[in-house]
């Protein structure tokens, strides 16, 4: 049964969160929040220098503070690894990752990059003996440009020769490919740079570790988005039982990908909780978090379409250079992978080729960021569409109508090896333009240029799709990736009818405890008040995946949905035992089991649970209890798919970009709450805006980080945005039971294209073809100034 | 030193270090967590709390400058029985919130914001706000609530 053949009628209504009275009356406990008695704080001493190595160290003076417990070098905590920090996506056999420990020993690698842990009883006191801690550095020259870098001119890792990580392709037919660009009628090679972004998640990331006073057991709280990944990380790599720890994620303060990771403070504080036998904290100030949390995006592209006079492509060829910073954490090197094969976006190309080269610079290490790795995607294609369009004197708009996946070619198997579950891209993106108004716009835009108006009207579209509900583990292990893509769920009607679902995703901000409660209040037939949904504590929920790539709903939903079948399909067994009736002769409506017919005879779930309970009368060989425990492993991805338009204002005397509207019709699917769908969108929407006009982590020469608070990196505020325009379509995922397709990453993708191909749009009378990012009001300035002076 | 201040009509004192900062004294020293620290340089605005009735971002003044003032945070908004106020509800039943982390800075900004411009509209809400910084939203709900509690609580708080 689909969740469109809905039981209860709670699946598909705005309800309103649960999550919300606490943190709304600041009751909810973020990490920083919690009491801990007798906790001792870390302070850490990071490289001020990009490429350093460590002369000397010395504490002397910063162990004479007043409440300093101790200040460690890597060198002193040595023996307390089992192995390096991480990574879990080994994307290749030969692919180069360099030892990375908590603390750097004898390079430092990145500003930012740690030294020195010093612990005390107070944070202040650390904080004073940090600012005492001498470090003795010898500068070395640092690789910072990811073109330079990867043409080894100067070479970070010696012993490996190269700044690059690995190359990865995904290549199925080459002469397929190499024919439809000899053949074509017209190709177009465009070159796209994605700035580093800085995920910038509001609440800094906080740790505390809690020895229990026997056994050697450890309560890690952390604010991370995966404590079940971090307590295998934390086992492995600290050497401690996973039995003997406990890692509790409390309310996360956003994450966006940067909480996806093993962070060496993580590390270092169950290390010296260990060592110490004392509760150890750590929280990050800002000016750490923009330094020391890990960055997304970072690519230079180059992408060559190959199509025919009526702008049917034929071909689409992709050669990515991917910034790792200096090391490779949890998942860097599979970020570019994530997009690898969507650079043909929603389009029918029947051609494909993809490469990529991971390399090394002396910056913060990249990891996921919203989207990772299908916003690039999406942008290259996106961009290279209106290029397309342009050469050809097509409309934007008609460029994707002649080339969309048409709707009876689902699923789809698309050329570089996907097959693409459900979707209908043409209706979707026309229910876009009407909203939008185009032709409107279009003369709008016409008549500013015909009267000279210093402001330009842009208009720029967007269709994305993305490969999300991540994810088939089988295909996960063709990727090399080193975890399934499964999800657990447990689902328990306890003796009085209340409900407790076990959910291995973990939120942060998305609301799982009001949507998953509405998933089996809607299909036990019970309030969704008497739902309580457990998550985030490996000692509640043992078994688990986490939170990313849009796959709580379509996967860990999912898994919660055929639990609670389940659980329907052992009451049905007990009701027909003590009602004396065949299964089959039973219907279950409004949380109770009717005999069909003699709708009077009835036994509802409450009573079916309490029997369970007492198991007096239950069928032979039937176990007591109403309890249900599912491992959903999703068969494929999901597809989200979505049109996004942008109406921008171009200043042509400032350079100054204005956002005057925003349109998304994304289709995720049937959505749970349609309340909670809109949220994501939007801010998935405003971050994508903010790449596309605002943000990026911006270096100086010498390798400083130079927005690295947020006064310097501009994460827009209200003033700079306006409200959205959203709606949707719908074509059901046949991934999963629950026909969803996951949304928390879509607004994201498909809102940077969208704007930066609005600027284009209005400045392409003038001659401009491209526009970096961000579109700066000084860069908009000069491209205006440059066109006016080839003219 | 002794800093000493009503915060959320209650009288409070504690003996603090002279440098401490009001968000520090407020979430250390009196066990109100609910103010938020997002970015040490009153850039973001998670750490916004009211001071006789105007936003003030904690995390950028001493706790000593505010001695003998009256502090609201967040937890003294809600009734004495949990029931919320009508901005907070306001904020509930527009989905102006998801991590939450912000969410009290950003309630107790908009609270001041509804208090000195009774008649806002959009364009007003988004340049009032423009010290509170949200990473989950987009805003788009956020401006909706407040405008939303506005004409709910008829210019009065």
């Amino acid at each position: 049964m689909s969740a469109a053949e809905a039981k209860g009628g709670v699946i598909g209504t705005r309800k309103l969160r649960r999550e919300d009275p606490e943190l709304l009356a600041g009751k909810a406990r973020f990490a920083d929040d919690l009491v801990i008695p007798g906790a001792l704080y870390m302070v850490m001493v990071r490289s001020p220098f990009a490429h350093a190595r460590i002369r000397s160290i010395d504490v002397e003076s910063a162990l004479g503070v007043p409440g300093v417990v101790g200040a460690y070098t890597g060198a002193d905590l040595a023996g307390e690894w089992a192995g390096p920090m991480p990574c879990a996506w080994p994307v290749t056999p030969d692919m180069k990752n360099p030892p990375h420990f908590p603390l750097a020993t004898e390079v430092a690698r990145y500003a930012g990059d740690g030294v020195v842990a010093v612990v005390a009883t107070t944070k202040t006191a650390a904080v004073d003996a940090a600012a005492l801690v001498s470090v003795e550095y010898e500068e070395l020259s640092p690789v910072l440009d990811l073109e330079e870098a990867a043409s080894d001119s100067e070479v970070i890792y010696e012993d490996f020769g190269t700044n690059a990580s690995f190359v990865w392709s995904v290549e199925p037919d080459p002469d397929g490919v190499r024919q439809a660009f000899d053949q074509a009628a017209v190709v177009v090679s465009e070159r796209y740079v994605h700035p580093r972004l800085i995920p910038a998640a509001m609440e800094p990331r906080a740790i505390a570790v809690v020895p229990s006073p026997m056994g050697d057991e450890y309560v890690v709280y952390s604010s991370t988005q995966i404590p079940h990944i971090l307590r295998v990380m934390l086992a492995l790599t600290a050497g401690i039982s996973e039995t003997k720890l406990r890692v509790v994620a409390p309310s996360v303060g956003g994450a966006f990908g940067s909480k996806l990771d093993v962070y060496a403070e993580e590390l270092l504080c169950l290390a010296l909780a260990r060592r110490l036998k004392q509760p150890v904290r750590f929280t990050e100030e800002r000016g750490e978090a923009t330094m020391a949390t890990v960055h997304g995006r970072g690519q230079v592209q180059q992408i060559e379409l190959a199509a025919d006079q009526d702008g049917k492509v034929l071909a689409v060829r992709a050669n990515i250079l991917a910034d790792m910073g200096a090391y490779l954490q949890l998942v860097t090197p599979g970020v570019p992978l994530l997009g690898a094969f969507l650079y043909h976006g929603l389009y029918d190309i029947p051609n494909y080729s993809f490469t990529c080269k991971g390399v090394f610079t002396n910056k913060t290490p990249t990891d996921a960021y919203r989207g990772a790795g299908r916003p690039e995607a999406t942008f290259a294609i996106e961009r290279a569409m209106d290029t397309l369009a342009d050469k050809l004197g097509i409309d934007p708009a008609e460029i994707r109508r002649r080339n969309f996946i048409p709707a009876d070619k689902f699923p789809y198997s698309s050329a570089a090896g996907l097959s693409f579950d459900s979707g209908n891209y043409g209706p979707n993106l026309e229910k876009a333009l009407d909203l939008a108004g185009y032709s409107a716009l279009r003369e709008e835009q016409a008549r500013r240029v015909a009267a000279g108006d210093s402001h330009l009207l842009g208009i720029g579209i967007s269709c994305y799709v993305e490969m999300c509900g991540l994810a088939p583990s089988r295909v996960l292990g063709a990727l090399s990736y080193g975890a399934g893509g499964w999800e657990a769920a447990t689902v328990r009607v306890l003796p009085t009818a209340k409900v407790q679902v076990v959910t291995g995703s973990a939120p942060h901000g998305q609301g799982h405890e009001t949507s998953w409660s509405m998933i089996v209040a809607d299909r036990l037939g019970v309030p969704p008040e008497d739902v309580e949904v457990l998550h985030s504590d490996t000692s509640i929920s043992p078994l688990g995946m986490d939170t990313y790539g849009s796959r709580s709903l379509s996967v860990g939903g999912s898994a919660i949905f055929v639990a609670a079948d389940k659980v329907v399909e052992k009451a049905r067994k007990i009701a027909a035992h003590q009602l004396e009736v065949a299964e089959e002769d039973l219907e279950f409506a409004s949380g109770s089991f009717k005999v069909k017919g003699s709708p009077d005879r009835e036994m509802p779930l409450a009573g079916i649970a309490f029997e369970a309970f007492t198991a007096h009368n239950l069928p032979d060989g039937l176990e007591p209890n109403l309890e249900a425990s599912v491992t959903w492993d999703p068969p494929n991805f999901t597809f989200p798919n979505g049109s996004h338009i942008a109406v921008v204002d171009v200043d042509q005397e400032t350079g100054a970009v204005e956002l005057l509207r925003y349109i998304a019709v994304d289709d995720c699917g049937n959505q749970i709450n349609p309340m909670i769908v809109e949220g994501q969108i939007h801010g998935g929407i405003a971050q994508g805006v903010a790449q596309a006009l605002f943000e990026e982590a911006s270096y100086d020469s010498e390798g400083t980080l130079v927005t690295a608070s947020l006064a310097d990196y501009l994460v827009p505020s209200a003033a700079e945005l306006p409200s959205f325009e959203l709606a949707n379509t719908v074509t059901p995922s046949p991934t999963n039971p629950l026909g969803v397709k996951g949304i928390g990453e879509a607004g994201a993708i498909g809102s940077a294209p969208a704007v930066i191909n609005a600027i284009v749009d209005a400045l392409g009378h003038l001659g401009v073809t491209n526009c970096p990012m961000p579109a700066t009001p000084e860069r908009v300035w000069k491209l205006l100034q440059q066109a006016k002076a080839h003219k | 030193m002794r800093v000493e201040m009503k915060v959320n009509g209650v009288a409070r004192a504690a003996d603090v270090e002279d440098r401490t900062l009001l968000v520090h004294f407020l979430r250390d020293a009196l066990g109100l967590t609910g103010t938020n620290v997002g970015c040490d340089t009153s850039s973001c605005g998670a750490c916004t709390v009211l001071v006789n009735g105007e936003s003030v971002k904690s995390c950028t003044v001493l706790a000593a400058q505010f001695s003998g003032e009256e502090i609201t945070t967040i937890e003294g908004l809600a009734g004495a029985d949990g029931t919320l106020h009508p901005l907070q509800r306001a904020f509930q039943e527009n989905h102006a919130l998801q991590c939450g982390y912000c969410t009290p800075g950003m309630v107790m900004a908009s609270l001041s914001l509804i208090n000195e411009h009774p008649n806002l509209d959009e364009k007003a809400v988004r340049e009032g706000l423009e010290g509170n910084l949200c990473r989950c939203t987009g805003y788009h709900n956020i401006v909706k609530a407040v405008l939303a509690a506005q004409s709910e609580m008829g210019g009065k708080l």
